[in-house]
This record gives C-alpha cells, structure tokens and sequence, in this order.
C-alpha cells in the first residue's frame, strides 16, 4: 500500500491508492491510456460520479479495478455485450468499456461489429498491444505481418486486423486511432467519443514491451515509442498511398465523425408509439424512488 | 514544482523521452524496490505537463509555482 504522500497526483481522485501501483510491467501503454481516459474525462465535461467502466479479460481490462467507479469485469470477450445490458438498463449512464486487441477483436469480434451496427451510445477504448500479453506472448489478430511471437517463431503470415476500419466498415458513429506516443491526441479522441451520441471506438495502439518488444528486438519501452513515432501515418497522408507502401504503418487519426440516431434512443421512440408506457418514469421508478 | 513519488516509479524512463525540455535524466538512485529511478531539473521545465500524461505509473506531477 502507497502512503498518501503531502502531495496528491492530478489523477489520484479517480484511482483507489490502496490498490498502488498497479500490475502493469515498468513502461506498459496501459498506464498512459488509463491517463488518457482520465484527462479526456475531465476535458469532456462529463461527471465521474455518472461513469461506469466495463472490462473483459486482459492485461488492458486490469483498468477499471484501479479506477473508483462503478465496474464490471467480465467474461472474456464479453465487454461489450455486458455494456450494452447496463447501458440499456440506464440510458442515463455513462459507460466506458476498456478492452485489449484480443478481447475486441478475436473472442469478441462478433459483439464489436454488432454493438457498433446498432449504434449504442458506448465509449470502447481498445488498447491494442499486437500481442496476446497476459498470457504469454501469443499472436494475436492485430499482430503485425512478420512480427514474431511464443506461437510464430518464424513470424507472422497473416494480414492483421484494423480494428478502426472494421468499427467504420460495421456503422460506428465515432471512429479514431492513435498510439500512445501521441498522448494529446488520444485525450482529444477519447473527449470526443464521450461526448458523441452513439458508438464510439478509440483504438489506442500502445506497447508492450514485455513480449512484443522482447520478441520483436525492441526491447524497451522508449525504443517502442521510437518505433511508434517512426510508423505512424497520418490518415490524411495514407488516402493517397498504395497498399503496399502502407503495410507495417499505423494509420492514425479520426477515421469517422458521422453521428447518427442511437439504439436506445429508437427503442424509447417504439416503446412510446405502441403503449402507454415511459422509459424515462419507468427509470425513476426503478433507480430514483424510494 | 515538479513531484515525482518514488514509491510508484517503475524506472520506465518515458519521462525522460517525452521531455521536450529534456528536464529528466537517468540517475543511480535506487527506491525501495531497486528500481533506478530518474532525476530533474525543476528550473528548465516549461509546464507543458506531457510527463504528467506519458507516465504510467501516475508518479510525476507538476503544479504551479503560485
């Protein structure tokens, strides 16, 4: 346990210090994308006391343990299933699901292309590693064409995943990507999707160095930052450059900014033209009376 | 005024990249844990507060002077 020091970290009203400092290895990106979330929060205008964080099973999903708000952590691959209920339950809510690469996109692709089809007012802020890193090192859907792994000793051969373009491809309202050497933007990104009426994805790409760096020759967390900041593109700049020239980039950036009607929105709209009854007194009832 | 709490300082040294001031330096001092931890220079800091969001471990902070 980490005493209260005479000074308290900007951050530190929204983490539990007896829980300090967290698991994560010397330099992991999730511990700057949890600053992110926070300074995005703050920027946003929106109150901690209405946040609810979801999580699923990962390094990444260790967040919302740390952070002194309402939380579920949930079933693998399951985050954003879990969410949508609690969002449903209580529209009123603001609800944050913080999920890895593998949980987004492997177990629980099906739940990210469905929430985003259906427009539900979510903030999903996917931390991608490239690499399955709680478990070991295993390639994961993101990992890099080439990049080695515990299950590709001779790399990779597979074309990986952009998370970001499957949220556009499925009808995200709000859609952005950046790593986390671009701490600013991310805040940005992630104000910007709080504060969007509809699905809205940040993807941060973020290190580890634990085992992707370790795998892949870069060892440290600075020399992973470096390699961030040497591979990044911005989206403007990639609409012009061909397939080839693009492979192995991080194309990063606000990829959608279309904000459309809302799944819970439409359902009220129904619930209200075919009976008698208000989802809004039906909430008070439920949440608000005594 | 620049506070770095040593007791959560995982010895990453992405403060000292981040910098554009270059206020951090890699240091021998050792905490608790055995972990190196950085050292800076509080004079050339311009307040900019990247290090404040770039550390994982929510170790550094900076405040106003007033």
């Amino acid at each position: 346990m980490v005493e209260v020091t005479e000074h308290s970290h900007r951050f530190m009203k929204y983490l539990r210090p007896e829980r300090l400092p967290h698991l994560f290895c010397p330099g992991c990106g999730n511990g700057v994308v949890m600053n992110t979330i926070f300074n995005g929060l703050e920027m946003s205008g929106k109150s901690f006391d209405n946040l609810n964080m979801v999580s699923g099973i990962g390094c990444s999903s260790r967040i919302p343990g740390y952070v002194k708000c309402d939380s579920l952590h949930t079933t693998h691959g399951r985050a954003l299933a879990f969410a949508t209920g609690l969002k449903i339950s209580n529209p009123h809510r603001d609800v944050i699901v913080v999920t890895g690469d593998g949980d987004a996109s492997a177990i629980g692709g099906n739940h990210l292309i469905h929430a985003a089809r259906r427009n539900i007012d979510l903030t999903v802020i996917c931390i991608n590693n490239d690499i399955y890193g709680m478990t070991g090192g295993q390639i994961s859907p993101t990992s890099p064409k080439g990049s080695f792994a515990t299950t590709a000793p001779y790399g990779a051969t597979d074309k990986p995943f952009n998370i970001a373009q499957i949220a556009r491809a499925s009808g995200a309202s709000y859609v952005a990507k950046y790593t986390t050497a671009q701490p600013l933007q991310l805040s940005m990104a992630i104000k910007d999707g709080l504060n969007n009426k509809g699905f809205s994805l940040i993807e941060a790409v973020s290190q580890c160095p634990t085992y992707y760096g370790r795998k892949n020759k870069i060892r440290t967390p600075v020399e992973m930052i470096k390699w961030f900041e040497e591979n990044t593109i911005p989206i403007e700049q990639a609409e012009s450059m061909s397939e080839e020239e693009l492979e192995g980039k991080i194309v990063t950036g606000v990829y959608v900014n279309n904000p459309r009607t809302e799944f819970v929105e439409a359902l009220d709209k129904i619930i209200k033209q075919q009976s008698d009854i208000n989802p809004d007194d039906n909430i008070k009832k439920a949440y608000m009376s005594d | 005024m620049i506070y770095l709490n040593e007791e959560l300082c995982k010895g990453c040294f992405l403060c000292v990249n981040v910098c554009p001031k270059n206020v951090y330096t890699p240091s021998d001092v050792i905490n608790h844990k055995g972990v190196k931890v950085p050292i800076f220079d509080v004079d050339k800091c311009i307040k900019c507060r990247l290090c404040t969001l770039m550390c994982p471990d929510q170790a550094i902070d900076i405040e106003d002077d007033d």
